[in-house]
């Protein structure tokens, strides 16, 4: 059965062809895309896998893309420097914040994620000597990457692009891991009957918590690659509307498939820009796509493809 | 020496005393049986053993270590372990996954974060010989949810059995089961208990597998203990029969 | 600090307090009914503003604009109950909040068509403009008006929830659908009009929010998050715990830029977190009424 990955290489052969055919401005979707899908399969770690709602993600990306764009304009301009001070200080963030809300179940753990989200959003927003306030930071640099025996020069779009794959492919090969192994076996038990695991001898409020650093740590990777994408961030992207992000992309593409929010991604993303590009009425047409979806698919597009060929019905999140 | 001691446990919930002070030994290898009315106290004091619930006072030991007040967690990988009343497993992981995480948490091995699940390893072969037992080879890849409720206990069993316990709590394993299903169930506990002296502790309604298979019958009534002995005493003691009578 | 001052702060803390109240009320009130978290909820708070705009721009009179919007805004929830969430009550939470996701983007780009991406104005009617005495202190009288419609609002929820037929159907659908329907409440008709009573008190929050802010499109997803709050903080179906909530987070707001400026804001979600942490059903539990 070795054609099963087939697509997957295939897939990769054209992510490294496309700047050939592609123009800037595709380019530049595509590189916001694979950031958008490496926030959204992260978080899909906490959601599908461990089964926790969290509605305040955009809390590690934002904190990943401060911390990085600081370091960046105000530290030193090296690219592994600030993105490794980023991604510590996410993964920091996020343990003290899970370490809180891993006590709460359900709706409740949904609430307290968002109430530190929004404090997360305060503070980034009300900081105004450290992060900018409302205007963010400005002007972030995109330095050559200094990898010691040579130098990438990251200021053009396709560079940054491949630069963006590389870490984006290596990020989601060790969640793939990570979703394959004894511990991932563990946290899909977590989701399925948490109750039940303890007395399998299990500690699972440590498990959840393992799981909510994990995916707090790939969201502030996906939020550090994002400032020196964008050169210039605000608060926006701390605000509750990011944290609804990926949770939507999760539900749109699928939560119990590894990749499957990746399509989600793809799908809100085009909307949002591309159609927007057409018309005005872009948040209708991704409004009534939202409320379709629910309405009629809610495994996901992958979940009811992956029900169609396979027969195997897999429940709803939250069922 | 005594597997479980328990002294002095009463359990409140608020004006409520479920669990009225309760004084128990079990010797390790022994069956009994906890029989009693509905609300005598059973279930809660389950509860209690396993750490689900905290007991308002009294002190509980296993194997000489006080467990009184310890999380869930810890008592289970202390080899206390218990299988369900109602159907309390992983729905959505398949009979072979249900399997695999309690050996594996067992084995101590569920942390690995980086050991793909997928490679073969002890804990497969084991999850394997486990299958065999109880007979759900052929099923292993459905999802568990799926199962029929028979079936499904049958995966209970199973998850018992991974996780190797020194005792063994079993809160009415026959619940809905039919005459077939109750006989391999009783099968099942019989050889946990003959040939691999695990410690049992049963309850369960079903008065013929009671008396059938227990060494040892405590009768609770009212969140207290009213009567403690071999089958024949139970069977001729007064108290009993009015509880039960009464009830 | 002077009484005067000290004052003054009061009754700003107090106006912004009742119009969260009216708002989050309906939130709550829907919550407890239908168990449904409305994230369009301040897409309703957004129209109902905008309307008033629209309707002082056209007719130069605040009154009309205080009749009729909150109306309109109650038929746009029923429409929005009757197609959109009849649908999906059985499912669970994750898709109603995509749900009423979508919805709120809907109604943000309808927004933004009719009106575009100006910031807007109401002004108060003549009749409340201008200043008045109150203790010894100035304040402006269309606060006071503001206060005086939120303490009417919330007599004619308690009067509606506690003294009428309505309320009591409402209490019982609340605890237990299935006891209603053995009761012979007609339960979907129950449904859709407390929904239209929660969008109304939406609509009715924005009108008066109008002449006191400016009306932009961001409204409904800052509206709708401190809504939230204050019924997380007073409890998921409780209006009286709706109202303990708006009266903290007014004062917080008026009181927090004296003491604690530029972060009272983090100030309101710190307290929802201690309240998630130590009592997570809210202040005052999960009844409605």
């Amino acid at each position: 059965m070795r054609y099963k990955y087939l697509w997957l290489i295939a897939l990769i052969i054209l992510l490294i062809l496309t700047p050939l055919f592609l123009s800037s401005f595709l380019m530049v979707f595509l590189t916001e895309m694979l950031i958008m899908i490496l926030f959204a399969i992260s978080f899909n770690l906490l959601f599908g896998y461990t089964g926790l709602l969290s509605f305040g993600h955009a809390a590690f990306f934002s904190i990943g893309s401060y911390v990085t764009g600081l370091v960046l304009l105000h530290i030193y301009p090296s690219i592994p420097l600030a993105f490794v001070t980023g991604v510590v200080a996410a993964a920091i963030a996020a343990w003290i914040i899970g370490y809180f809300c891993v006590r709460l179940d359900e709706i409740y753990f949904a609430m307290l994620t968002l109430a530190f989200g929004m404090m997360v959003h305060t503070i980034i927003w009300k900081w105004d000597r450290l992060t900018g306030g409302a205007d963010g930071l400005v002007d972030i640099p995109r330095p050559n990457l200094n990898l010691l025996l040579f130098e990438v020069d990251l200021s053009s779009i396709n560079s940054y692009y491949y630069f963006t794959l590389v870490l984006v492919a290596i990020a989601l090969f060790v969640l793939w891991i990570i979703v394959n192994s004894n511990f991932g076996l563990a946290l899909r038990a977590v989701r399925e009957n948490s109750e039940r695991l303890q007395f399998v001898g299990i500690n699972v409020r440590r498990y959840r918590l393992i799981s909510f650093v994990i995916s707090g740590f790939f969201c502030g990777l996906a939020g550090a690659l994002f400032g020196p994408f964008l050169k210039s961030i605000t608060p926006s992207i701390a605000f509750w509307t990011k944290s609804a992000e990926p949770v939507f992309m999760s539900l749109l593409g699928g939560t119990k498939i590894f990749l499957a929010p990746a399509v989600g991604s793809v799908i809100f993303m085009y909307l949002k820009e591309i159609i927007s590009g057409y018309t005005e009425l872009w948040m209708i047409y991704l409004g009534a796509i939202l409320i379709g979806f629910v309405l009629f698919l809610p495994g996901g597009i992958i979940g009811f493809l992956n029900e169609k060929l396979r027969g195997r019905r897999l429940g709803r999140v939250g069922e | 020496m005594n597997v479980l001691e328990i002294r002095g446990l009463v359990k409140n919930f608020g004006k409520l005393a479920a669990i009225a002070g309760v004084n128990l030994n079990f010797q390790e290898g022994q069956f009994t049986s906890i029989i009693g009315p509905n609300g005598a106290g059973k279930t809660t004091l389950f509860n209690v053993v396993t750490g689900r619930l905290s007991p308002s006072s009294g002190t509980i030991h296993f194997n000489g270590k006080d467990i009184t007040g310890l999380p869930p967690y810890q008592i289970s990988r202390l080899k206390l372990n218990r299988i369900f009343q109602i159907t309390n497993l992983f729905p959505e992981l398949t009979v072979y996954e249900n399997i695999k995480v309690s050996v594996l948490a067992k084995r101590r091995e569920t942390s690995k974060i980086f050991t793909l699940s997928k490679n073969r390893s002890p804990a497969d072969e084991e999850t394997e010989r486990i299958l065999g037992i109880i007979g759900l080879m052929d099923k292993k890849d459905s999802l568990c949810g799926s199962l029929s409720h028979g079936d499904q206990r049958l995966v209970e069993v199973g998850v018992a059995l991974s996780l190797d316990p020194i005792l063994l709590l079993l809160d009415e394993p026959t619940g809905g089961m039919g005459p077939e299903e109750t006989d391999r169930m009783v099968q099942f506990i019989r050889t946990l208990s003959e040939k691999q002296k695990v410690t049992i502790l049963l309850v369960e309604h079903d008065m013929s597998v009671v008396f059938s298979v227990s060494e040892r019958i405590v009768v609770m009534a009212q969140g207290a203990v009213i009567a403690d002995g071999n089958p024949d005493e139970i069977r001729k003691n007064e108290k009993v029969r009015e509880a039960y009578l009464g009830e | 600090m002077t009484f005067s001052t000290f004052f003054a702060f009061f009754l700003n803390g107090l106006t912004s307090a009742m119009t969260f109240f009216i708002i989050a009320s309906g939130l709550t009130l829907i919550y407890g009914v239908l168990r449904i978290l409305n994230l369009a909820h301040g897409s309703l708070f957004m129209l109902g503003a905008f309307f008033t705009f629209q309707l002082t721009h056209w007719f130069g009179n605040f009154w009309y604009a205080l009749i009729l919007a909150p109306f309109i805004c109650a038929v746009a929830g029923i429409l929005m109950e009757r197609i959109f969430l009849r649908p999906v009550y059985g499912l669970p939470i994750p898709f109603q909040l995509l749900l009423t996701f979508g919805l709120m983007l809907l109604i943000a780009d309808i927004v933004r068509i009719f009106w575009g991406v100006a910031f807007r104005t109401a002004t108060e009617p003549k009749v409340l403009s201008g200043a008045m005495n109150i203790f010894g202190v100035s304040y402006p009288r269309y606060n006071i008006f503001v206060i005086v419609v939120g303490i009417l609002v919330c007599i004619f929820i308690w009067i509606l929830l506690t003294k009428t037929r309505f309320g009591k159907m409402i209490r019982a659908a609340s605890s237990d659908r299935e006891v209603a329907n053995g009761l012979g409440i007609n339960v979907p008709w129950l449904y859709t009009a407390v929904f239209g009573i929660g969008a109304y008190l939406a609509g009715l929050s924005g009108v008066l929010a109008a002449p006191l802010r400016s009306i932009m499109l961001e409204m409904d997803v800052h509206t709708i998050i401190e809504a939230f709050a204050i019924v997380v903080i007073g409890g998921l179906g409780s209006i009286p715990g709706a109202l303990i909530g708006s009266l903290l987070l007014g004062q917080l707001n008026s009181f927090g830029t004296l003491y604690i400026p530029r972060f009272e804001m983090a100030f309101m979600y710190v307290f929802m977190a201690i309240i998630l942490l130590i009592r997570p059903k809210g202040l005052l539990g999960e009844e409605v009424g």
